[in-house]
């Protein structure tokens, strides 16, 4: 590290500057020497250097009006001011004013040695941090997204719009259309993107289960709850809380929420001590909200009070444009996780692929070309290798929940029922599965 | 006088105990491989005292050694039995100029009874051989080094200059080794 940390060096004694020098030079830093602080000023225009060790009395300028100087340009710079004795006042106020430490001539070796030391250590994890933080967004970025359509441009247009307010954000779109993807997008171009984005799956939650994730409990709030746990909310503080399938909430959980968005404030379950989380509220629902206040299905209150900014994401089969980008993407995805050659997909498959109806939407067609990687030659993605129309899961007269039911029976049966390799198959959490199974009354096939 | 073009000089400056320059002379010849002259320089200290610091200024000791070198020197060393300063730091062990012809090194602060610990002759002579090869890595061009052990890491106290050998690592031997070709 020490050879990439540049010191500029500020003194107007000569022997100052050459004894510094020396010492620096020897500890593998790069070290440059100015006798003023205008020749300093003028030097710090043309390169960045990590550390300023100035004299706090110099003709001309003095250390401390330098420092203020230094920060109006590098505010990240790191100032160290020498000192006299007699001048330790003056450099109280430099600390004041934010430099990073000031050490009194003549200065012990092992000081200076460590408080060089642990500048270059700062300036090392403010590096890693903004790498870090670089790292983050990458991951978290609209770049995740593959489309093409105007229609998902238009979508995007709206995340950009609205991510950096802290505004409540609907997102509403068919199963398997990428609203989570989407709500990423939101909290990753938002001022919250340095802290947690927490997701919740509310529908695959019983009430007494969600109460509790959501607000957290105290121990013995009831039986098996052995620790304290903090809740969803709490540990969205500062960031944003994702709620998915926010049409599933029961009523009761309905007026809870609606009180927790009104004031921040909760209790954990089987507490009294009132908790205050700064969260921003995005959620997502593949139902029609309004239509549900209007059979009174979902409180109108919350309604509007989620409402702020909707974001409707189409369906597949209205931007078939984003067919063929998608099918890339899965392609990339699959090949690239089975270890097999990047694979062709032969042009009457991309136009087979672009007619079907797609009422999972992305996520089916994600199935559709893992599937015909699986079953395909390994070279090239054929027509044969795509589900026919008859059998097929495309069929528009089937209803959502039936091809679910279907897809969830064949993953199943797929991996002999074993349900943490099924739920990682659909993506679904074990408890959602397993709700699911109860739900549709799917059988283990007796052998 | 002059030497060979590929000697170090050891100029004592007062460096009385018996063995300390011949110790010396023999590691630095053992690690360096050249030939190793010793000179005596019966001059005066007393212009280099700084009566404020009560130290003498290692900055000018390392001009001197300049002056005192053979006119075809390789590399000079002073030895001193004086407390050294820059004006810089409240004191240092020894100074050397990285790359270049001269350097210095005291063994007041080497000794226990400096820390008003029992006096070990033989410990200083260990500390001071291993500071007079610190000092000529630089001189060689060597800079400090993060191995633990490496005589060319750095040592601001004499508990740290324990804690090392007096080899050069494998990674300072090879920039020495070239250093030496040149």
């Amino acid at each position: 590290m020490a050879n990439e940390i540049s010191i500029l060096i500020v003194d107007d004694e000569e022997s100052v500057r050459d004894s510094l020098y020396n010492w620096f030079i020897e500890d593998g830093y790069q070290v440059k020497c100015a006798e003023d602080a205008k020749k300093a000023l003028h030097m710090l225009e043309k390169e960045k250097f990590h550390i300023i060790l100035a004299d706090i009395k110099m003709p001309g300028m003095d250390g401390l009006e330098m420092h203020r100087r230094i920060k109006a340009m590098h505010e990240d710079a790191i100032v160290i001011i020498m000192t006299a004795f007699a001048a330790v006042d003056t450099a109280v106020q430099a600390l004041k004013d934010g430099a990073y430490d000031y050490v009194t001539k003549p200065f012990d070796p092992d000081d200076l040695s460590h408080m060089i030391r642990n500048a270059s250590k700062q300036i090392q994890t403010a590096e890693e941090n903004k790498v870090l933080k670089e790292t983050i967004t990458t991951l978290e970025n609209v770049g995740d997204l593959v489309f093409e359509s105007e229609a998902m441009t238009a979508v995007l247009k709206e995340v950009e719009k609205v991510a950096p307010t802290d505004s409540t954000v609907i997102i509403t779109g068919e199963s398997g259309t990428g609203k989570e993807l989407i709500a990423r997008a939101i909290h990753a171009n938002s001022p919250r993107r340095y802290l947690p984005l927490v997701s919740v799956h509310c529908g695959a939650l019983t009430e007494s289960l969600l109460e509790s994730e959501l607000f957290g409990h105290e121990k013995g709030a009831f039986t098996g709850a052995m620790y304290n746990r903090k809740g969803k909310f709490e540990m969205a503080d500062g960031g944003t809380i994702f709620l998915d399938e926010i049409a599933t909430i029961s009523t009761k959980m309905q007026v809870e929420l609606l009180r927790v968005l009104e004031t921040k404030k909760f209790t954990r379950v089987g507490g009294n001590k009132e908790i205050l989380s700064d969260f921003r509220v995005v959620c997502a629902t593949n139902k029609d909200l309004s239509s549900m206040v209007k059979e009174g299905n979902f409180r109108e209150d919350l309604f509007y009070r989620l409402n702020v900014f909707n974001i409707t994401i189409p369906p597949l089969r209205e931007r078939t444009d984003d067919v063929p980008v998608l099918v890339d993407h899965f392609i990339d995805k699959y090949c690239s996780s089975m270890g097999r050659p990047r694979m062709k997909i032969e042009n009457a498959a991309i136009k087979k692929l672009e007619e079907f109806e797609y009422p999972g939407n992305v996520r089916e067609l994600e199935n559709i070309i893992e599937r015909a990687i699986v079953v395909g030659n390994g070279k090239e993605i054929r027509q044969k290798d795509l589900p026919g129309n008859k059998e097929s899961n495309f069929s528009s007269v089937e209803s959502i929940s039936e091809l679910e039911q279907k897809h969830i029976q064949q993953i199943l049966d797929k991996y002999e029922w074993n349900i943490s390799r099924s739920a990682k198959a659909l993506e679904l959490d074990r408890v959602t599965l397993y709700n699911k199974i109860k739900k549709y009354k799917l059988k283990k096939p007796k052998k | 006088m002059t030497t060979d073009s590929k000697s170090i000089i050891l100029i004592s400056n007062g460096i009385i105990t018996p063995g300390y320059l011949q110790g010396v002379q023999e590691v630095v010849f053992q690690k360096f491989g050249l030939p190793v002259i010793i000179m005596e320089n019966q001059g005066e200290l007393a212009p280099f005292f700084d009566p404020y610091r009560k130290q003498y200024n290692a900055n000018e000791l390392l001009k001197d050694t300049a002056r005192l070198a053979p006119a075809n020197a390789y590399k000079t060393i002073g030895l001193y039995r004086v407390d050294l300063f820059i004006p810089i730091l409240t004191y240092i062990f020894g100074q050397a100029i990285l790359n270049g012809p001269t350097a210095v090194v005291s063994l007041h602060r080497l000794k226990n009874e400096f820390y008003g610990l029992k006096k070990d002759e033989t410990l200083v002579l260990v500390r001071f051989k291993k500071v007079v090869l610190h000092e000529l890595g630089h001189s060689f061009g060597l800079k400090h080094c993060h191995q633990y052990g490496c005589v060319m890491n750095s040592s601001t106290y004499v508990e740290e200059l324990d804690q090392k050998s007096n080899d050069f690592c494998r990674q300072c031997l090879l920039i020495l080794s070239s250093a030496l070709k040149d």
